[in-house]
């Protein structure tokens, strides 16, 4: 009888498909386990560290920090990053099975949702995650360009996303000068003609995603105003009656803030940052070239579902909101991955607890498991991929001892590193990625930054003399 | 986060019973399932929700109970959630009207059931994520960045 792999002879061997937090804290609690684990690290990007690197706003460098964590873990002589290799394309879901006994897909939510309204599709309509990864030197959108000649922008959405867009586009060139924003993002900033921003929220201050620090920055930028009107950040009686009877200290502190911004007079700052709430676009109006130039918006007003959730239902009045730039954040979806059964609904992998689940029978699939994003959707904090990694792990433990694991017939650490140097020369360890992220930090230092990035596979790597 | 998080991660099932099924086989439903309640539908319409309470208040009463059918004992004024509902809402109503388990319906169509586990459950993730998050940047903080 062979024994069940997780022995120092015959290790547990796991590839994670996403080297963001996710991929990371799954990889942590593999191998805290007694079990003998060797996990491989697998990424599209050169880079480890998804949305860390490439989503979280670069003036917000503390949130970053946590990529110390993830050194520590990828320390681990039982660990392996190998970026630059894309499943589905340089390694399939047959050459996984044929090197390891547990797969784990950790892809997040890699695109927006639509928000299905006419005009969307203009030019100069952009959904705000295509802003947010240009400015951070993501590799696919540094070839994406933006009108920011406009003096006019909407962004709709008021979670975290959108609130760092509106903080990016009412940043000065200064203010943005000692973050690791992308050169060329901030050169296009820099002759930016931004003056009037918008960010739209469909429902009241009560239920908007940002938290009160996030509120607070924005009445504290150095040359942007900001406001809010007086009846749209006054609570109505179901948000009121909501808030008091959950004693939710921090909402109300937030109506207060808010209060106070629909208060304030300008200053005679060079830019305006409105927030609204209780509107929703019903459509985007453009012109004879195809240029947005306005959105069509109307006045929500608020009803209590059956279990007292609070949603917005449009009223019957509109009105026209002029603006040549509109970002679109109204939430995120995931991307089905080649042969991996896909939750229409929800836009996840199919999944019980992170046990992928075969589309017709509804079983789960042996060796197939999901976690993160891409397992629950889009919500929470970077820390919240903690506790749902942990579960898929657990779940993966449990079926270890069970015996349901995936048989490979080449197990073995070096098979899978001769697997991917064979589809991928250029791939990228992480003491790669370690010598690269020296150099950037080394370029920032010079200029007073947390870093320069590089933003182009080719830069990269050139950087390490390849 | 609201209810559709919880559904995410949790498999395409909620388990459903006929109004005119016996309680002898809404208990193996029970059973086999290992859960503590089922959702009686019409085609894809939910009517009523039976709950082991449901069952055990009949079981004191009534030695014959396995005889008796769902429509019976089950409970008609359901309380349903919908995908969009935030878990704090949902959180709310489940503890105040002791609601065990809550049906989701989309556009009067069953699409799934949250169980108060889920959302204690949902809850205590999402509030583990955010003092993780605080503590990781607080310890970074104090340490001195490390880039």
């Amino acid at each position: 009888m062979t024994t069940l792999p997780g022995t120092p002879d015959r290790p547990l061997r796991v590839a994670i498909i996403g080297a963001g937090p996710t991929g990371f804290y799954a990889a942590d609690h593999l191998l805290r386990n007694a079990k003998v684990v060797e996990v491989d690290l697998y990424d599209r990007l050169l880079t480890p560290y998804g949305l860390v690197r490439l989503g979280v706003a670069p003036d917000h460098q503390k949130i970053k920090f946590v990529t110390n964590v993830f050194d520590k873990v990828a320390a681990n002589p039982r660990f392996r990053f190998y970026g630059g290799v894309e499943f589905g394309k340089d390694v399939t879901l047959a050459d996984l099975k044929m090197h390891y006994h547990q797969i784990v897909y950790c892809t997040g939510a890699q695109t927006d949702r639509h928000m299905g309204i006419p005009g969307e599709g203009l030019s100069g309509s952009h959904p705000a995650t295509e802003f947010v990864a240009w400015y951070n030197g993501h590799p696919d959108y540094r070839h994406c360009t933006f009108d920011l000649t406009q003096e006019r922008v909407a962004v709709v959405g008021v979670g975290n996303v959108a609130v760092d867009v509106v903080r990016i586009l009412c940043r000065t060139p200064e203010e943005l000068a000692t973050t690791d924003i992308a050169d060329y993002a901030l050169e296009a900033l820099r002759k930016s003609r931004v003056k009037d921003v918008y960010l739209l929220g469909r429902r009241g201050p009560a239920q908007a995603a940002f938290t009160n620090p996030e509120v607070k920055e924005l009445g504290e930028l150095a040359d942007a105003d900001v406001t809010a009107r007086a009846d749209e950040v006054e609570l109505d009686p179901l948000s009121r009656a909501a808030v008091e009877r959950s004693a939710d200290r921090a909402t109300q502190k937030k109506v207060e803030i808010l209060k106070e911004y629909a208060n304030r007079r300008p200053t005679g700052k060079s830019r305006r940052l409105t927030l609204r709430f209780m509107v929703s676009p019903v459509e985007m109006l453009g012109d004879e070239a195809g240029n947005v130039t306005a959105l069509k918006l109307v006045r929500n007003e608020l009803y209590a579902t059956s279990t007292g959730a609070l949603q917005p239902r449009a009223t019957g009045h509109f009105e026209t909101l002029p603006a040549g730039l509109v970002f679109r954040s109204v939430g995120y979806r995931g991307v089905p991955l080649p042969g991996v059964p896909f939750n229409e609904s929800w836009g996840v992998i199919l999944n019980d607890k992170g046990r992928v689940l075969d589309s017709d029978t509804k079983q789960p699939i042996v060796g197939e498991y999901a976690a993160g994003w891409i397992k629950r959707g889009p919500t929470g904090v970077i820390g919240t991929n903690k506790p749902d990694a942990a579960e898929t792990v657990d779940c993966m433990f449990e079926d270890l001892a069970a015996g349901r694991v995936l048989e490979p017939a080449h197990p073995e650490v070096a098979a899978a590193e001769a697997l991917v140097r064979q589809r991928q020369p250029n791939y990228f360890s992480y003491e790669d990625w370690k010598k690269l992220d020296k150099i950037e930090t080394e370029r920032g230092r010079a200029e007073g930054r947390p870093r320069v990035k590089f933003t182009s596979v080719d830069e990269m790597l050139a950087a390490l003399g390849r | 986060m609201n209810i559709a998080n919880i559904l995410a991660r949790k498999g395409p099932m909620a388990v459903t019973v006929r109004p005119e099924q016996s309680i002898r086989e809404a208990l193996l439903l029970l059973d086999r399932h290992n859960i503590g309640a089922l959702i009686a539908v019409e085609g894809e319409h939910p009517v009523g929700i039976l709950s082991e309470r449901d069952i055990v208040r009949e079981a004191a009463r009534n030695e014959k109970f396995f005889m008796r059918v769902v429509a019976d004992l089950m409970t008609r004024d359901v309380i349903t959630g919908q995908p969009h509902d935030d878990l704090l809402s949902v959180a709310h109503t489940m503890t105040e009207r002791r609601i065990r388990h809550l049906p989701v319906v989309d556009q009067g169509r069953l699409i799934g059931m949250v169980s108060i586990g889920d959302v204690v459950k949902a809850q205590r993730d999402h509030y583990q994520g955010e003092v993780d998050t605080l503590q990781t940047q607080l310890l970074a903080g104090e340490g001195g960045p490390a880039h």
